[in-house]
């Protein structure tokens, strides 16, 4: 039984749905490498996500959307950054306050923003090659944004493992002990990491309102911030392997709507479950290996930082 | 002593003023949704009842709203807090509310509770609700006319028997005029999840589906009919406004003339905790204006097929009428009583898939 679905449908959906991931998880994994755990992923994205639905209507064009979701994004990560880094406030719980403060935030915002259609994304259309009967539908029929996440995973992973910034980025998160003593500004590093994290999660966010849906709601995001944060521990801290989470992630999504649209006696509920159950059987299968686990893992992840001396 | 008197003479002034004030205050109307007023479908037509009820009032009704109250222990919490603050009348508007709702009409015996879509009534607290499958039978004639993929790509919210009437009417409708006419159905096991509905729709589109029709509040899948090209049916309120060349009609839910009756009620002292099941005949159903590419005949059909429902005529459910496993549900000329609807949980003849449970 093939249940009607097109696997080139289903991949050329589940592209779109792992895009808002793969942005946050990604900016989330800069961030982990820097040694700094930020658990307000959800709200920077709805921080982006309404910041970037908001600018994208008022300027008809979502391209200056994008760009003030990742302002938007930076600043609350920024905020984030302060108390963690300077204040030295508990990263965890501030991370949760994040999301807190996101979430009630992005409501109040985007009170005059309900109800209102927003300017559609051109879609990146290539003369012939989107034509094409089956690559074209796979390869060249998505909007800007979804080439621009991709890029990104290949950025990233030039930046920590090509380049002589991403290996100080590395070092301040391994050991910030050492970083310090070698001159390295640990807290200007993780500053800067935390900023790219909120910008990339707003990028996300916005993608969602801007282009998925395409509109603002109240708590639109629903969970992705949380899902993002667990592509990361997935992806065993690779940028190669966070799009292949994304893609399994959003995967899952387009698939039990492929499954139900095709007929199939799924209960919606179990369906509805999918996308987290496996995030939790990831976890599990990953942290059964305590020291595989750890080996990739940042050393001083979450771990605060006091320049003594 | 003197003081005293004062005192006693101050307090019974106040007294007085107290009960002239209570025979001009306004009537006091507390709303309680589900969603935010600007979804643009379920909480936002409550919410136009609500302002229909200041138009028609004035002075005389003072309201208040709560949005976006979860169907948890919140909505008890809200619900008290406005039985408290002297509110004269509540109205709670999704069936999630109604076990909260009777908890609280049972601590406040002199407010009076209304609540949407569900059953149980006390002496305080009515019902009301709406016919939406009439609706769904006028807009399925329709999409079984307009679709050329004779595909119809359907989602819903929760598989209650709201929505399987709404599925099952349409699914009739749209067989009437179009033999060839297949539903695909999608829950999204929520009424309100933008990101969801609209994955929804784009997947029910990769499927084949031409025209979309929806039993969830959000604009999305109006929004994602709209990009693709294609036609939908909009639900609860006018979606036109998201998807000018992609609406059809929207099946709209008008809670205004029987709010100010209700209210209208209280006013009188002739309040009683009734039950109404209103439909196209009441008003309480009403089209958006059907999109112009629709042709003349289907447009007369559909204008015909509604004004039957409305005069009594035309019951959506009229046999010879099968359930999907083809044992009989109605018989030729039977039609389903009142009961049945409400308990409906199979699809009927002809519709592939299964029910969730």
């Amino acid at each position: 039984m093939d249940f009607g679905i097109n696997p080139v449908a289903l991949f050329a959906g589940l592209v779109v749905a792992a895009t808002p991931l793969l942005f946050a998880a990604l900016g989330e994994l800069v961030v982990e490498k820097a040694g700094v755990l930020n658990l307000g992923v959800e709200g920077m994205m709805i921080i982006g996500a309404v910041t970037g639905f908001a600018v994208g209507v008022a300027t008809a064009d979502p391209g200056f959307g994008f760009l003030a979701a990742a302002a938007a994004g930076a600043v609350l990560a920024l905020l984030f950054g302060l108390l963690t880094q300077f204040l030295l406030s508990n990263q965890v719980a501030t991370g949760l306050a994040l999301t807190l403060f996101g979430l009630g935030l992005a409501a109040l915002i985007g009170q005059p923003f309900t109800g209102i259609r927003s300017p559609s994304m051109p879609r990146v259309f290539v003369e012939g090659l989107s034509d094409l009967p089956v690559v074209g539908r796979l390869l060249f029929n998505y909007d800007l944004v979804v080439y621009l996440g991709l890029a990104m995973a290949g950025l990233v992973w030039f930046f920590l493992s090509r380049t002589r910034a991403g290996l100080i980025l590395r070092a301040v998160g391994e050991n910030h002990d050492a970083a310090h003593s070698l001159g390295y500004g640990v807290i200007r590093v993780r500053l800067m990491a935390i900023a790219f994290g909120g910008a990339m999660a707003g990028i996300g966010g916005a993608y969602i309102s801007l282009a998925r849906v395409p509109q603002w709601t109240e708590g639109m995001t629903a969970g992705a911030g949380w899902i993002a944060l667990a592509i990361v521990v997935f992806s065993a801290w690779r940028p190669g392997r966070v799009v292949l989470g994304a893609w399994l992630f959003g995967g899952v999504t387009i698939l039990q709507l492929n499954l139900q649209a095709g007929g199939l006696a799924v209960p919606a509920l179990y369906l509805s479950m999918l996308p987290y159950l496996v995030t939790i059987v990831v976890l599990v299968v990953i942290s059964a290996d305590r020291r595989r686990a750890s080996l990739n893992a940042p050393a001083c992840l979450a771990r605060p930082f006091h320049a003594t001396g | 002593m003197k003081t005293l008197s004062l005192l006693a003479a101050t307090t019974a002034l106040a007294l007085g003023l107290a009960g002239q004030a209570a025979a001009d205050e306004p009537v006091r109307v507390g709303f309680v949704y589900v969603g935010p007023v600007g979804d643009y479908g379920w909480t936002f037509q409550h919410d136009q009842g609500r302002l229909a009820l200041e138009g028609e009032f004035g002075d005389a009704v003072e309201t208040t709203f709560v949005e976006s109250v979860s169907e948890g222990a919140d909505a008890e919490r809200v619900i008290r807090q406005m039985a408290q603050a002297g509110h004269d009348l509540i109205f709670t508007t999704s069936f999630g509310f109604m076990q909260a709702t009777a908890t609280v009409a049972q601590q406040f015996p002199d407010v009076k509770f209304e609540h949407a879509t569900g059953y149980t009534r006390l002496d305080n607290m009515a019902t009301y609700d709406a016919r939406f499958y009439e609706g769904r039978y006028v807009t399925g004639l329709i999409a079984g006319h307009m679709t050329e993929s004779n595909i119809i790509g359907y989602i819903g919210a929760y598989p209650i028997p709201e929505v399987i009437q709404g599925i099952n009417a349409a699914f009739l409708a749209a067989r009437s005029v179009n033999p060839d006419v297949e539903f695909r159905i999608v829950w999204a096991n929520a009424w309100f999840n933008p990101a969801l509905e609209a994955d929804a729709a784009a997947t029910l589109i990769e499927q084949g589906a031409d025209v979309l029709m929806q039993h969830t509040d959000s604009t999305a899948p109006m929004n994602i009919a709209e990009d693709a090209g294609i036609w939908a049916v909009g639900k609860a309120s006018d979606k036109s406004a998201f998807g000018p060349n992609a609406q059809l009609t929207s099946i709209i839910n008008n809670w205004d003339s029987y709010y100010i009756e209700r209210v209208q009620a209280v006013m009188d002292g002739t309040w009683e905790p009734t039950e109404t099941w209103g439909g196209i005949g009441d008003d309480m159903i009403v089209f958006a204006p059907f999109h112009e590419a629709i042709p003349e005949e289907v447009r007369a059909e559909a204008e015909a097929a509604r004004d039957a429902i409305a005069a009594g005529e035309l019951h959506p459910f009229t046999g010879p009428i099968n359930r999907q496993d083809g044992s009989e549900w109605l018989a030729e000329g039977e039609t389903a009583s009142d009961d049945e609807l409400r308990a409906m949980n199979f699809y009927v003849e002809g519709i592939e898939g299964t029910i969730p449970n």
